[in-house]
């Protein structure tokens, strides 16, 4: 795997323990455990995707840099294979 | 409101195009028990819901479920992509290529479409999550079926991550039910539908 890939393999690795926790906490909203978790995990998933988006390109419509091209378009569209 | 994130909540990457594993996996695009009839349902169900968490949790499972419905298309696409006419005449393929070439269309492996019948949306929280954790179980067993007629890995692995989600939502599903009973009267808790009917039977959390 090379950098942009384990990247973006991490990123889905996180986001995915988020999605999980929150459909937890939806059920379990006042436990304290999975509470810290669910921050935890938001916190690098914010700082992993900042990276991608620098250093790659935007993962989500927000992080597009619209500086002298819109640049949403650049990115390889999901079902292409060969990203996470 | 959503917001799309460019890219896959489990990784797609198949190598060989393999028609003949395509058309089974199409159900699960949306047979009976698919992923798009999966998202439908549970974000149609949840405006009725009385009480926030459930409408919550409803939107949450229906929101992953469109994730869900992504990768199988994914896994269809990259099944069928690169096909030859040869590959598409001898794996019977050829029915649906008339119709629709290589591009993607909601049907179940036996040939029949999409079709709203395929959930339900009854405005009554223990009819509708009742439902709700049948159909996880019956993609469950759709997926195990899946599962027992390939053995390519790289179609396997997102295969199984599926099945998996189709667990943790049954048991998500059966916490929702048991908040929504806990709200009512534990003598008869199908006395009533609590969305629609004012009656004195709840314990006043509704």
């Amino acid at each position: 795997m090379n950098g942009k890939d384990q990247l973006l393999f991490n990123i889905g690795v996180v986001d995915f323990t988020m999605v999980d926790l929150g459909l937890f906490l939806d059920a379990h909203p006042t436990d304290q455990k999975a509470l810290e978790y669910y921050q935890h995990y938001a916190q690098i998933k914010k700082q992993l995707c900042r990276e991608f988006g620098k250093k790659y390109y935007p993962l989500t419509m927000a992080e597009a840099d619209s500086d002298k091209k819109w640049s949403w378009g650049d990115a390889p569209l999901p079902w292409e294979g060969g990203c996470a | 409101m959503w917001n799309y994130e460019k890219r896959l909540q489990f990784p797609v990457n198949i190598k060989e195009p393999n028609a003949k594993l395509a058309q089974i996996i199409i159900s699960q695009y949306d047979g009976p028990d698919g992923e798009m009839g999966a998202s439908m349902r549970y974000l149609s169900q949840r405006y009725a819901m009385p009480c926030r968490e459930i409408g919550g949790l409803l939107t949450d499972i229906g929101t992953e479920e469109l994730a869900h419905l992504e990768m199988v298309a994914t896994i269809i696409h990259q099944l069928t992509r690169n096909l030859s006419m040869e590959e598409i005449e001898r794996s019977g393929f050829d029915k649906y290529y008339v119709d629709h070439t290589l591009g993607i269309w909601p049907q179940a492996a036996g040939g029949v479409p999409f079709n709203a019948c395929e959930f339900q949306s009854k405005g009554d929280v223990i009819t509708d999550l009742s439902e709700d954790m049948a159909a996880e179980q019956k993609a469950r067993t759709t997926y195990d079926n899946i599962l027992r007629l390939i053995k390519e890995p790289d179609v396997c692995e997102p295969i199984k991550f599926l099945r998996e989600r189709e667990i943790v939502h049954y048991q998500r599903f059966g916490e929702a039910l048991r908040m929504a009973t806990d709200k009512l009267n534990e003598k008869n808790f199908y006395a009533f539908n609590p969305g629609f009917d004012k009656c004195e039977n709840s314990n006043g959390s509704f």
